[in-house]
């Protein structure tokens, strides 16, 4: 599973996995102080990559610097103070700069706490496309490299290249200052941040497309940038929801493939193989949004979902009913028809398939997720348990052609063979 | 993947100096450096552990495990506490150990923490294989009972 993560890439020397190593560290700081000086992200992003291209030079001789944040900041600064003079606009900016430059050592570096905040909320802003959002907070939050965020996304470095560059533009075009979002603004704002964290996670955990199912690398990103949130965002109880679903969900990934990498369904997963301290850190999440009193926002009654699963030694003994009233919440304040379809499989489940086959079929007549196998697949199963044989093997078998991920298809068509 | 970054005293002498500087700023430092883990979205996990004197420690050497009191060997294998991280690289560990605020008379030792594929060549053995036995014999138990 990690064989890809942890076998060293031997076209990368030492230095440039000691250089990564440190930016995936300080980057995001590194950028959003940049940004506070130039006042633009993509120039600020570009500085960055220069005092990195630097590092790549130095390092290797100097060894690595006591406070390598401090150091590349200065660099990139020194960096900026060039160009600003060659363009010879003397600003008040630069004069600021250019004091702090000499005041300043190069292990003394003190960001601005809400800054890396901003660059979230910018890199998240409504103005950029979903995928730009996607690539520039992986880029400039997440401080992964263009070729790294094109491993994860399965596309080629140059689809990348032009999302960010875009992206740069766009901001720059729209003039999206590096602010936090007014209060008014500030539920929608956040919503997106959290959209672009939970699309970022949910890819990794059951990818649309590709050999592989899963990508836990993508994953594990997601997670690392909804436990920076959580870090920089303690009072906003979602942000803890966001988490304990992610902590929860991450859980089973070594129990959702069996060797040759084919998905294990919840129902037949070796529950052994979950992983406990995860469950327990994603428990304390949950706990720790409950304790805000704010009550339960949509990813935290996901969480609430995944957490009934998790502490349920098999399917049978799992509290079905509670998951019913749970998506029913669920469904309340953020209908959609995957929400209404899961129901279906947990009212299945707490009462028969017969009241859950009801479900199923007002969304299929009200011609909700059209084109998806999602409902065809669950419609499948439903008549499979009813006996209906016949039809659920027609089901089964639309379900697998719709299907975009190869190894989800070929369970849904050992499903429709086994019948 | 997961390190285990774990705090072991080498020096009696540099540490009885280190413990008559103020425990307040030691503290301190330590929590920058939590927070600052916390913060990166890192750590998993991490404990500090009491006096080795309070610790005891069962050997296996003699036919029958013995409990023996105290702390186990010399000064240089005792270990503190430990933070448990979850990175992206072995030099991404490093960079973390090194921004440590441990003083003179510590070492800290970097471990990979075992994952799954660090058990994939064993996906026959006996042990698993049995589980799965029994698993099958409970699925066809269940579906008789259903059909009952």
């Amino acid at each position: 599973m990690s064989s890809a993560r942890t076998t060293p890439d031997p076209a990368m020397t030492d230095i440039r996995r000691a250089v990564d190593a440190a930016w995936r560290i300080d980057g995001a700081r590194v950028v959003a102080t940049l940004t506070r000086y130039t006042g633009d992200l993509g120039e600020a992003e570009d500085l960055a990559q220069e005092a990195l291209a630097e590092a790549l030079e130095n390092w290797g001789e100097t060894g690595i610097p006591a406070n390598p944040g401090a150091w590349l900041t200065n660099v990139a600064k020194r960096r900026a103070i060039d160009a600003w003079r060659r363009r010879e606009k003397l600003t008040e900016r630069y004069r600021l700069l250019a004091n702090e430059l000499e005041e300043g050592a190069d292990d003394v570096w003190q960001p601005i706490p809400d800054d890396v905040l901003r660059l979230v909320f910018t890199a998240c802003h409504p103005v950029l496309a979903r995928e730009a959002q996607l690539a520039l907070t992986l880029r400039v939050v997440g401080s992964l490299t263009t070729e790294q965020i094109a491993r994860l996304f399965l596309v080629p470095v140059a689809t990348v290249q032009q999302r960010i560059v875009r992206a740069k533009k766009t901001l720059k075009a729209a003039s999206v200052p590096f602010e936090l979002p007014e209060p008014r603004e500030w539920p929608e704002r956040l919503g997106a941040v959290l959209g672009v964290v939970y699309l970022m996670f949910t890819e990794g955990y059951a990818a649309t497309s590709g050999e592989r199912w899963m990508r836990p690398e993508l994953a594990d990103e997601a997670l690392r940038l909804a436990r920076m949130l959580a870090a920089l965002l303690p009072r906003e109880a979602e942000v803890h929801g966001l988490v304990a679903l992610l902590e929860l969900q991450r859980s089973r990934f070594a129990a959702r493939t069996d060797a040759s990498g084919a998905p294990v369904l919840l129902t037949d997963q070796d529950r052994r193989r979950w992983d406990r301290a995860q469950i327990a850190r994603g428990r304390a999440a949950l706990e720790r949004c409950d304790a805000l009193g704010r009550g339960r926002g949509p990813y935290a009654l996901q969480a609430a979902i995944a957490e009934c699963h998790a502490v349920a030694v098999s399917v049978e003994t799992t509290d079905w009913e509670r998951i019913v009233v749970l998506y029913e919440a669920l469904g309340r304040i953020a209908p959609s028809p995957v929400v209404e379809l899961n129901r279906a499989v947990a009212v299945a489940m707490a009462t028969g398939p017969a009241t859950a086959l009801a479900i199923v079929d007002k969304l299929s007549s009200e011609g909700a997720l059209r084109g998806s196998h999602l409902l065809p697949s669950v419609r499948g199963e439903l008549l499979a348990r009813l006996g209906r044989t016949e039809e659920a093997r027609s089901e089964l078998t639309t379900a697998a052609s719709l299907a975009a991920n190869e190894r989800e298809r070929e369970v849904l068509r050992a499903k429709a063979a086994a019948l | 993947m997961k390190y285990m970054l774990i705090m072991r005293n080498t020096d009696d002498a540099a540490i009885k100096q280190y413990e008559q500087t103020d425990f307040e700023q030691v503290i301190n430092a330590m929590g920058a450096y939590n927070e600052s883990m916390i913060e990166a979205g890192v750590l998993v996990a991490g404990e500090g552990l009491t006096d080795a004197k309070e610790g005891f420690v069962v050997d296996f050497g003699g036919e029958t495990p013995v409990v023996t009191d105290g702390p186990y060997g010399e000064t240089h294998e005792l270990f503190n506490g430990f933070w448990m991280i979850e990175v992206s690289s072995r030099e991404e560990a490093a960079e973390w150990a090194r921004r440590a605020p441990l003083g003179a008379g510590s070492k800290l030792e970097v471990r990979r923490v075992t994952d799954e594929s660090d058990f994939a060549d064993y996906a026959d053995n006996e042990f698993v294989q049995k589980e799965k036995g029994w698993r099958e014999q409970e699925a066809a138990r269940v579906e008789r009972s259903h059909d009952a």
